[in-house]
């Protein structure tokens, strides 16, 4: 447990001195920032701003599926290419707490981001009467911060099999589009199309945890997703020793 | 300390390695010499713990590389050959990082003492990436030394530092040798002569020979070499000396117009070949004893079905 925190904690200030990670929070916040404003001067020239932070957030969980992949990529990825890896497996730790430290350590600023933006509903909450429904918006972030569990996890899943971070980075973002979107390619119903449309990332925010529902069966699709993932990861990362 | 049997690994159909067996004692440094792609870096990689072996065991400290492999890497030190560090970090942020993964206790202090022995107290707080390679390579010994683990193994400690680190870091190895095992790999062969207590010459994934540096040395003396220059050099001029009663072997040496002779035990045969480059219509520029370094030993057991291989293995 010791070890995943450090590696984790390394990995979270490791983020302050990249300018990727810079980079990509400029773009997030920039965005966002923007859409905000757009939405709210809108509603005041009609009079009406929405009393929903979900005008926030839906272009926050896009902006996010496009960012996370550059923020994991380099987790495992560049220390195989400069070889500062050789040095972490042969240390006493297992390759388990390896990835996990990886992996809670992009958890770590990936809630720092949006934490951040949690500025925005609390804007829109004090501009409206009555306000936001804060249970409907909690729920809604519980939502976004499992999805990026998952989208984390698998980052350092495809940063394991990279050598070259700028690679894996690519990669992740065409495997999480994939899970994004293959929901799309299930038409009709049957077997494959319900399997296919049970692996669809938005499904499993958009119709039930967004609209503030809490549903059990979405919990556990996200959290098994980071497990599974992070599993595959450790035997990736085990089996570079093979290689 | 170390006890290998029959180590083997393939990469793909590739063997690195084949069949090595050898051993370390406690306190001894043992050198791995070899030339580029003799199989060095994969041993020391094996008993790090960082890959597992195709075949064959190993041991260190009395732990199995594969079976008990976190109780290995926990009394190893390693420096690989491409010094892993972070340039983001300092000194001291590395090493703290390094130590608490390893979980070394009273660790600020530790750190303190470690940078002492590598000589980088004054740069604890400077970024690896502004420091030089020499300094570097102190930063990735320093590490290897963190945990005060009983086998350290270097893979070519002094590669690409300048002459004065080289002597520095040499200094270090032999000081460290003194409480500890230390397997260390180069490809300098006066570095394991100076160092080692014993040397295992390694090619193609094979144990070449192995001895101590003088019992090594003391294989090809008897036979006596010296060095003639002569100009021009022609194949004729060598064949000529190479035909002297008593020489064994002429072999042209370097670009300078050199062949080394090497007479046969008992032979003086100096004046004689003086006499035959002479007679061949060249000039003798030069005539010098040579001594019988590990080179040589080194040479003669790495090349192609090198002659009297077998009775130095």
């Amino acid at each position: 447990m010791r070890t995943i925190w450090t590696i984790a904690s390394r990995e979270f200030r490791h983020y302050f001195v990249s300018p990727i990670a810079y980079a990509a929070a400029f773009f997030l916040f920039l965005v966002l920032g923007i859409l905000f404003y757009v939405s709210i001067s809108f509603g005041m020239q009609t009079g009406q701003i929405p009393p929903d932070g979900r005008i926030v957030m839906g272009p926050m969980v896009t902006l996010l599926l496009l960012t996370t992949p550059f923020l994991t990529m380099r987790l495992i990825a560049e220390e195989a290419g400069t070889g500062t890896l050789e040095l972490l497996l042969t240390a006493p730790i297992r390759d388990g707490e390896l990835v996990v430290g990886k992996w809670l350590g992009a958890m770590g600023f990936v809630g720092l981001l949006l934490g951040v933006t949690w500025i925005y509903p609390i804007i829109l909450h004090r501009m409206t009467t009555p306000g936001i429904d804060q249970g409907v918006l909690l729920v809604a972030y519980l939502g976004v911060l499992l999805m990026m569990s998952a989208i984390v996890a698998t980052g350092v899943l495809v940063s394991g099999l990279f050598r070259n971070g700028l690679a894996a980075g690519f990669a992740t973002l065409a495997v999480i589009l994939l899970l994004w979107v293959i929901g799309g390619l299930a038409s009709g119903y049957g077997g494959v199309n319900e399997v296919i449309r049970y692996l669809s990332f938005g499904d499993h925010l958009y119709d039930s945890l967004f609209q503030g529902v809490l549903d059990l069966g979405d919990i556990l699709y996200f959290v098994s997703l980071t497990v599974l993932a992070l599993f595959v990861a450790a035997r990736v990362v085990e089996s570079r020793r093979w290689r | 300390m170390i006890r290998t049997t029959e180590l083997t690994k393939f990469y793909g159909g590739h063997p690195a390695i084949r069949g090595l067996t050898f051993e370390a004692a406690p306190r001894e440094i043992l050198g791995f010499l070899g030339p580029n792609g003799a199989g060095k870096t994969t041993t020391m990689r094996i008993l790090a713990g960082f890959m597992p072996p195709t075949d064959g065991r190993a041991e260190v400290a009395g732990f199995d590389v594969v079976e008990e492999s976190l109780e290995v890497r926990r009394r190893v030190g390693y420096l690989p050959e491409t010094v892993p560090l972070y340039p983001d970090l300092s000194v001291t942020e590395y090493l703290t990082y390094m130590g608490s993964l390893r979980r070394v206790p009273q660790l600020e202090g530790r750190i303190e003492q470690v940078l002492e022995e590598v000589g980088l107290i004054e740069r604890s707080e400077s970024y690896i990436g502004n420091l030089s390679k020499g300094l570097r390579q102190r930063v990735g010994l320093a590490q290897a030394l963190l945990h005060q683990p009983e086998v350290l193994i270097l893979d070519e400690p002094t590669i690409g530092l300048d002459p004065a680190q080289i002597i520095e870091v040499r200094r270090l190895i032999q000081q460290l040798g003194q409480e500890r095992t230390v397997l260390l790999s180069t490809h300098i062969l006066s570095e394991a002569q100076q160092l080692c207590d014993r040397v295992l010459i390694i090619n193609k994934g094979r144990i070449a020979a192995e001895d101590t540096p003088a019992n090594l040395q003391a294989q090809l003396a008897g036979a006596e070499q010296f060095i003639v220059r002569v100009r021009p050099l022609e194949d004729a001029v060598v064949a000529a000396i190479a035909g002297v009663h008593g020489v064994a072997r002429a072999l042209r040496e370097g670009e300078a117009g050199e062949v080394r002779v090497e007479s046969r035990p008992g032979h003086d045969v100096r004046g004689d070949v003086a006499r035959a480059v002479v007679e061949s219509g060249a000039d003798l520029l030069e005539l010098r004893p040579a001594s019988v370094s590990l080179e040589a030993i080194f040479l003669q057991l790495t090349r192609e079905d090198a002659p009297g291989s077998e009775g130095l293995a």
